[in-house]
């Protein structure tokens, strides 16, 4: 099976580039050729002007790695497994104290504690801790926000600006579109190939269509009206509203209406909005199907 | 950089609660219990008679028979017929028929015969069995004969044959089941456990976290193989000690060369234990594929049934064995008081073994493996 195929894109230093997929996209496989872990069939990469197999020494000196899944050592405490991948990486937690300051001070009152006993947000502390203890040039997240409820994902996010604004580059991938916002560019990421790659901004600025959010009583009988309804291209369902996309000019919001009323449609809400990440996403995936 | 790694390994090792324990009961209990368990010698087979003659020599037979200790008496009776469905329904292992107007025949013709018929499902004892009460009766006639002057119910041979067995004099089975025992041991935990050891960081992820940090594969297996060295001394010193203790068995040779090969045959196993752990994609095959191996090790490495006996191309095989050599290591020391210079010829497979394995283990460990 092949899980990437043409993926081609560049890394500015010091920014977060966000490779934003549903599950399945090849996201972690990305990240394992990059973190030097496994061989790309065809290829290169380089980093910082290493090539990934030539020089794979030095980038793994100068890389770190946040796997999805929490792999510290679970039966060693807290401070020990800091200690651990700080000696394996030849440097120690005082050298570099001042950069994972912000992160392992939160986890610090716990440090004799064993890493496997932590909770969920704490154990990505620390293991955050550990991809940075030994100050790499290019920090890879690999799901960093799955799984972890919506307060820590915001201090995270949080913590990877601080991170930014010391001077770290931040490769991060998550499968939530809105986390794509508070990226600096993205790369949308879909069956092992790239297609789109921008500032999140460019990417919405670039959509071609108008959106409107429609809202009625009963949502799923007002799906299938839309779906029908000639001139709607696309719909898709959003929370509390259905996203569609017009590729008819002749369309508005007040003809759309009347002729939901007649299909006896109850309590309609129509607007246009700005679209959102996942409706370019969505956008991008039914053009390649197509 | 290997001090960090070796005092991680050592820690996970201390606070797993279950594999300390498991390293120093396991060849406590093996070295107590098995040797009394496994014991192929033949005692109390249970023996059906038929006395058709009931006479004073056949009383006199059948209390020298009982005073062996070998054979307890299941029953007396009256017939062939009866005392064969006394085997077939598992009373009686032998039967031993005295027919009528033997001791007559004895007297007069200087001759007499007996029947002893034996059960061979289990062909050992079947055989062995026979083989025992044929001895006590000959041993008997010898007595006939020296009481009576003439007669007697046996051909006395000419040629009397004394076998003197070297080393185990009592050919006692618990000699020679130890020194396999203490072998077992060593294959079974250090073994097993160094092929469990990096599978369970491929289980738990935590591999891959070592994998980008720049320690070396050869660092890396090190700090996988030396603890399980250590534990090596320890297992054998623990197995050496029980079978002093209960058993009374201690190398008859000198302990420091049955150390050095130790050394060397721990530090091999384990690192075949590795090669295993780097194949393996789960705990599952490293667990199976290091039984089919240890299982297979063990019968064509000559610990239980003799390495001679098996066709010639298996013998090639088992000559692949580092188990082949450590095993006549031990029975060395153990029985015959080897010293190293009569051991050297076992040692330099076993150094060349450990090497291929080791070798092989630092080569298989593919960091960048999927």
């Amino acid at each position: 099976m092949q899980a990437l195929s043409d993926v081609s894109f560049e890394v500015e230093k010091g920014e977060i580039f966000g490779l934003i997929g549903p599950d399945g996209a090849g996201k972690t496989t990305l990240f394992r050729i990059l973190t030097t872990l496994i061989l790309a069939d065809s290829g290169t990469a380089t980093l910082n002007g290493w090539d990934m197999v030539r020089d794979y020494r030095k980038i793994r000196d100068n890389v770190g790695y946040m796997p999805g899944r929490f792999s510290l050592y679970q039966n060693m405490t807290v401070e020990e497994n800091l200690n651990f991948f700080a000696t394996l990486f030849h440097t120690t937690i005082a050298e570099n104290y001042d950069l994972v300051k912000d992160i392992y001070s939160r986890i610090e009152p716990f440090k004799k504690r064993m890493a496997g006993k932590l909770s969920g947000g704490m154990k990505q502390k620390l293991a955050l801790s550990c991809a940075l203890i030994h100050r790499p040039l290019v920090l890879f997240l690999d799901e960093p926000t799955t799984g972890i409820d919506p307060m820590s994902r915001k201090e995270l996010w949080a913590m990877l600006r601080g991170l930014k604004s010391q001077g770290i580059t931040i490769v991060v991938s998550t499968p939530y579109m809105d986390e794509a916002m508070l990226c600096d560019r993205i790369a949308l990421i879909q069956k092992g190939k790239i297609m789109s790659i921008d500032t999140p901004q460019g990417i919405i600025g670039r959509f071609p269509q108008k959106v409107f959010a429609v809202k009625a009583d009963n949502m799923s009988r007002l799906l299938s009206s839309l779906r029908e309804y000639a001139g709607v291209r696309s719909c898709h369902t959003f929370g509390e509203f259905h996203h569609i996309t017009i590729d008819n000019e002749q369309l508005t919001i007040d003809s759309l209406r009347d002729a939901l009323v007649e299909a006896g449609h109850k309590n309609l809400e129509i607007k246009e909005i700005v679209p959102t990440i996942e409706d370019c996403f969505m956008e991008l995936t039914s053009e390649t199907r197509a | 950089m290997l001090r960090y790694l070796l005092e991680k390994e050592f820690k996970q090792f201390f606070r797993n609660r279950f594999l300390p324990r498991l390293v120093i009961a396991l060849p406590l209990i093996a070295l107590a219990v098995f040797p009394l368990v496994a014991d192929m010698d033949v005692k109390n087979l249970s023996l059906s008679v038929i006395d058709s003659d009931h006479s004073r020599t056949s009383q006199q037979m059948q209390e020298k028979i009982a005073s062996s200790g070998y054979f307890k008496e299941s029953g007396n009776f009256a017939d062939y017929k009866s005392a064969l469905q006394s085997i077939e329904k598992g009373d009686a292992d032998l039967l031993l028929e005295i027919p009528q107007q033997f001791e007559q025949s004895l007297n007069r013709e200087n001759s007499g015969s007996l029947m002893i018929a034996a059960n061979a499902v289990n062909g050992m004892q079947g055989g062995l069995g026979s083989a025992y009460l044929s001895a006590i009766i000959a041993d008997y006639n010898r007595e006939l004969i020296a009481n009576t002057q003439g007669s007697a119910f046996l051909p006395v041979t000419a040629v009397e044959v004394r076998p003197l067995f070297r080393f185990n004099p009592n050919l006692s089975y618990r000699v020679f089941m130890i020194p396999a025992l203490i072998a077992m041991m060593l294959v079974m935990i250090c073994g097993f456990l160094p092929a469990l050891n990096i599978v369970s960081e491929k289980e738990n992820g935590t591999i891959e976290q070592v994998n980008v940090t720049p320690v070396s594969k050869f660092t890396f297996i090190l700090s996988k193989l030396i603890p399980y060295w250590v534990i090596g001394f320890v297992v054998a010193t623990l197995c050496i000690f029980t079978a002093f203790v209960f058993y009374g068995m201690f190398p008859t040779g000198s302990v420091l060369p049955l150390y050095i090969f130790i050394a060397v045959f721990v530090l091999g196993f384990s690192g075949f234990g590795l090669v295993v752990s780097n194949y393996a994609k789960n705990i599952q095959q490293a667990i199976f594929v290091m039984f089919f191996f240890v299982i297979t090790l063990i019968f064509i490495s000559g610990l239980y049934t003799p390495f001679k006996n098996m066709p010639a191309w298996m013998q090639m095989l088992g000559n692949a064995s580092p188990l082949k050599y450590f095993i006549q290591v031990l029975r060395m020391t153990y029985l015959k008081s080897a010293t190293f210079a009569e051991m050297q010829h076992l040692f330099y497979p076993l150094c060349a073994l450990a090497v291929f394995f080791n070798s092989w283990a630092v080569l298989s460990y593919w960091k960048k493996s999927a």
